[in-house]
This record gives C-alpha cells, sequence and structure tokens, in this order.
C-alpha cells in the first residue's frame, strides 16, 4: 500500500498519525488572500520535496499534483508489494496488471495555473505538450501504468467522493472475473483552491475553526460545521489469492466483498443528498457479497464528514445492519484527522481500514467529544483514543457522494492459516 | 554566436528532455533528437519553444518538421540569428 495524506506520507508515518489521532488540517495562507469563507485545508506536507526523490526532472514535468500523489502512492504500494520499479528503458509490459485510480475533478492545478491563462492571452502555440496528458481525466492511471509498465488494464474511474471505494471495488471485480492478476486500485485529488471554492460557495466547509485548524474537522460532533478540504493520494495493490500466496507476497488483508450504488436522487436523496434507501441497499448488498452476517462487522470506517449529515448516516448504518445502538459496532472516522480528501478520501480510508486490521487497533475519531446528541446512545461506540483491538477481524468501510453515489468495501483481517488453496 | 556555442546551449536545452542525459555525452551534430537521444516525439514542440525563449527567435511551424538532428537545430537558429 502506499498513502500520501495530509498527516503523514508512506503507511509506517501514517500508521503512527493514526494511533497519535494526529491532524494534518493547516491554516492556508493563500485562501485566506482568496476571501474564501474557510481558510483551512488538509495538504501532503512537504511534498515537492518528497517527489523530486521518486521521479526524475523531466518526468516531474507532466506530472501536476493529483498525478504526482498518485504516482508515489503507486511507487511505495508496488515496493511494499514486493515489486521493483522497472527500467524505462526496459521493454518488459506486465500484462497480468493494471491499474484503476480514479479523481473526484481532477488536474485542476494545470487547467486554472496554464491552460485558461494562456489560451485566454492567445498563446496556445506556447503552451507546450504536457497539458492534455495532465488533464486528461485518465492522467492519473496513464502515469501509473507507464511509471510501472502495466498492460492490464488501465483507467481512472469518477463517482465524486465515492471514487477512491470505487476503484477498489472495480479492481477487485476486475480479479474476480479472471481478467487480472493484480491491480493497482485508489484515488487521488490535488489541493488547487479552484477544487474547494465551489464547495465553499455551496457553504459546505467548515468556516468556523479557522483558528484552530487541528480542532476543526469534527465528524459526529455536535459543533460539527462542514468538512474540511483535504487532498492526497493512496493506492493498494489488490492481488489474486491463489499469485499472492504463490509468490509469497505479504497479505495485508482481504477484501470479502463490496458494493456500489446510486440513489436515483429520489426519496429524499438529491444531487448533494443520499437517498437513505440507497446507502442501506449498498451497505447490505456489500454485507451480502461478502457473504457475512452483518453481526460479524467489528467496526465501521464511515463516511463521517462533520456535516449535519453524519447522525443520518450512523442511524442509516444501524438500520442496515439491524442492530441496535448497543450491539453497534466501534465507529470512527478518519476525516477527523485528514479532512475530506474528495476523490482520495475512499482510498485513503481503505490503507486506514487495512492498517488498523493487520496491526490490531482502533485509531481515535477525534474532535468529537461533544458527540452529537442524536447520536448520544453511541457514544461506547465512538473511540476517542487509540484503541487495542486484538480481536478485530472484520471491518466495514463506505463512501457516499455527489450524485447520491453510494460505495461498501468489506475488509477482513488475513490470517495465512485459514486457507490453503 | 558561433555554431559552438550554440551547439552547447542545445545541449543544455535537450538535457531537460531526454530520458537519459549520459545520450548526451557523445552528441555530435549528426545525433539524431527521436532516435539518439530518445527524446518523446511530443516534446519536440516543447524543444522549440524553449529554444525560441533561449535564442529569441521564432521557429515556424514549417521550419520545426526539418529538424532530425541536432545539427538542424542548430543551423536553423544561426540563419535566424544572422
Amino acid at each position: 500500500m502506499g498513502v500520501v495524506a495530509p498527516n503523514a506520507h508512506g503507511i509506517n508515518n501514517f500508521e503512527e498519525a493514526l494511533r497519535e489521532g494526529r491532524s494534518g488540517i493547516r491554516f492556508i495562507p493563500e485562501l485566506k488572500e482568496l476571501n474564501f469563507a474557510c481558510l483551512i485545508g488538509g495538504v501532503p506536507q512537504d511534498f515537492e520535496n518528497v517527489r523530486k526523490t521518486y521521479f526524475d526532472d523531466e518526468t516531474l514535468m507532466s506530472m501536476n499534483d493529483n498525478i504526482g500523489y498518485a504516482a508515489v502512492s503507486a511507487v511505495d504500494a508496488w515496493r511494499d508489494a514486493g515489486f521493483s520499479v522497472p527500467d524505462p528503458h526496459d521493454d518488459y509490459v506486465d500484462w497480468d496488471t493494471g491499474v484503476i485510480v480514479g479523481s473526484g475533478i481532477g488536474g485542476m492545478d494545470t487547467i486554472t495555473n496554464i491552460l485558461v491563462p494562456m489560451v485566454t492571452q492567445g498563446k496556445v502555440r506556447r503552451m507546450g505538450s504536457r497539458i492534455v496528458e495532465q488533464v486528461m481525466n485518465s492522467a492519473t492511471s496513464a502515469s501509473i501504468a507507464g511509471l510501472l509498465a502495466l498492460g492490464n488494464q488501465a483507467t481512472s474511474n469518477s463517482s465524486a467522493c465515492s471514487t477512491g471505494n470505487e476503484a477498489i471495488i472495480d479492481a477487485m471485480w476486475r480479479i474476480r472475473m479472471g481478467l487480472a492478476k493484480r491491480m493497482l486500485a485508489g484515488g487521488s485529488e490535488g489541493p488547487s483552491p479552484f477544487i474547494w471554492a465551489g464547495f465553499d460557495a455551496m457553504r459546505v466547509i467548515c468556516r468556523k475553526f479557522n483558528e484552530q485548524p487541528e480542532a476543526a474537522s469534527r465528524p459526529m460532533s455536535a459543533t460539527a460545521s462542514g468538512f474540511v478540504p483535504g487532498s492526497g493520494a493512496a493506492v493498494l495493490v489488490l492481488e489474486d489469492l491463489e499469485s499472492a500466496l504463490e509468490r509469497g507476497a505479504k497479505i495485508y488483508a482481504e477484501i470479502l466483498g463490496g458494493a456500489v450504488n446510486c440513489g436515483g436522487h429520489r426519496m429524499g436523496g438529491s444531487i448533494t443528498a443520499p437517498n437513505p434507501e440507497g446507502v442501506k441497499r449498498c451497505i447490505r448488498a456489500a454485507v451480502s457479497d461478502a457473504g457475512i452476517a452483518p453481526a460479524e462487522i467489528d467496526a465501521i470506517n464511515g463516511h463521517l464528514t462533520a456535516t449535519f449529515a453524519d447522525p443520518y448516516e450512523v442511524k442509516n448504518w444501524a438500520t442496515a445492519l439491524e442492530c441496535s445502538p448497543k450491539d453497534f459496532p466501534y465507529i470512527n472516522s478518519t476525516k477527523s484527522l485528514v479532512g475530506h480528501c474528495l476523490g482520495a478520501t475512499g482510498a485513503i480510508e481503505s490503507v486506514a481500514v487495512v492498517l488498523q486490521l493487520y496491526k490490531k487497533f482502533l485509531h481515535p475519531s477525534i474532535n468529537c467529544e461533544d458527540l452529537h446528541p442524536e447520536i448520544a446512545e453511541f457514544e461506547n461506540k465512538v473511540p476517542h483514543k487509540c484503541l487495542d483491538y486484538p480481536e478485530l477481524r472484520t471491518i466495514a468501510k463506505a463512501g457516499f457522494g455527489f450524485g447520491d453515489v453510494n460505495s461498501c468495501l468489506i475488509f477482513k483481517t488475513w490470517n495465512n492459516n485459514q486457507r490453503s488453496y | 554566436m558561433d555554431e559552438q556555442t550554440i551547439f552547447n546551449k542545445m545541449l543544455e536545452i535537450l538535457r531537460l528532455y531526454t530520458k537519459d542525459p549520459n545520450l548526451l555525452n557523445k552528441a555530435t551534430k549528426d545525433t539524431h533528437i527521436l532516435n539518439d537521444l530518445k527524446v518523446n516525439s511530443a516534446r519536440l514542440v516543447d524543444v522549440i519553444i524553449k529554444c525560441e525563449d533561449t535564442f529569441g527567435i521564432t521557429v515556424e511551424d514549417d521550419e520545426a518538421d526539418k529538424i532530425g538532428t541536432i545539427g538542424d537545430a542548430v543551423a536553423i537558429i544561426k540563419t535566424k540569428l544572422g
């Protein structure tokens, strides 16, 4: 796995940040200059220097932030999976491995910093050759396929804030269908104010905690006042079990199942709000696909963005899993630490889920000591401090996005002795 | 500007676009930019823009189409500089 998150780069650092409950939310001076109401955000720190240690100058010239985050995450994931980055002059192509890495919005920095100014100034002739490859919707997957010489499917999905989860589910299906041995799957999103501006204009991002950035992302809190915009990327290497066992790969966890759907913008759903029936159906479909009973779920990593929707989400989980607050699984929100990383969020949070399963802990869901009164009955199910959990076996991860789209994944601890085929 | 100076500046420009800068060590006027230096063909427009900025000239599209080797580029630039 590879992760470039606002609070850490690399899975070891990320695990440490999760355990500590370390926030990656900072004051962003540019937002103040641009008269945003929200002046804070989650941006991977020192990334300019990080990426220079991965790629040469020629390669970096084709990497906007969105691609850079994805590419570093992919290289980290590839190496972590036991592979080496191929020589660009070597003609070997890995036909068995593909990539699905998407974005919610994508290469906005290239559009705003280069494309729009140069076109409007009549300087198209001098724009150079690197615009299309950075603004095309498949920019991230195309870059990764080239870096790693991948010869199976290379594509980028997009389903708003459900993108990262959806990529993992699509990749899972490609492997299940026998069309690929392994797939890199994940999501990425740059930190452009031009991405965040639309959300600021909608008054859905946090504007009440500009003086306390680390306290600003408050999922499930009574004082939550909107999500904190974030950015970054994460990539997971999914592999056919037989292939992984054959080559003695380190197996972090098993993906038992997953599901995606859309609420159809009906029954209370809209372009910006989820149809509760759609959410519940998606969760149930994922549980069914995983072949487990709802009671087997030990913990939930929610979508939980720090908006008015959080209490509804918690109740939807309870209805979908048919459990009372008393027998409800633990629930936490990685967004409390990194903000809402939009197209990257499902991937970053899935890495958090897998690390928690692998190392048997639940990270604190910070900034919700004042739990929302509508979910007061769930108080004992929200870890405010890092929780060691030796019996942890199964975590459900959900994501919901604009467009009334839903996604849910079921991850399980892998035990080397559990299967022998 | 003499031919050797233009040639040296061209090498510095091409250094930005070749995947293997070591290939520039043996470069001559006959070195082909795409075939020998392994510059991605899409990047030729970037090389032209860099040349325009570096030498303060304008290279028309039909002139750029005729550039295959470093020597071709040096000759066009020398003519334009007068």
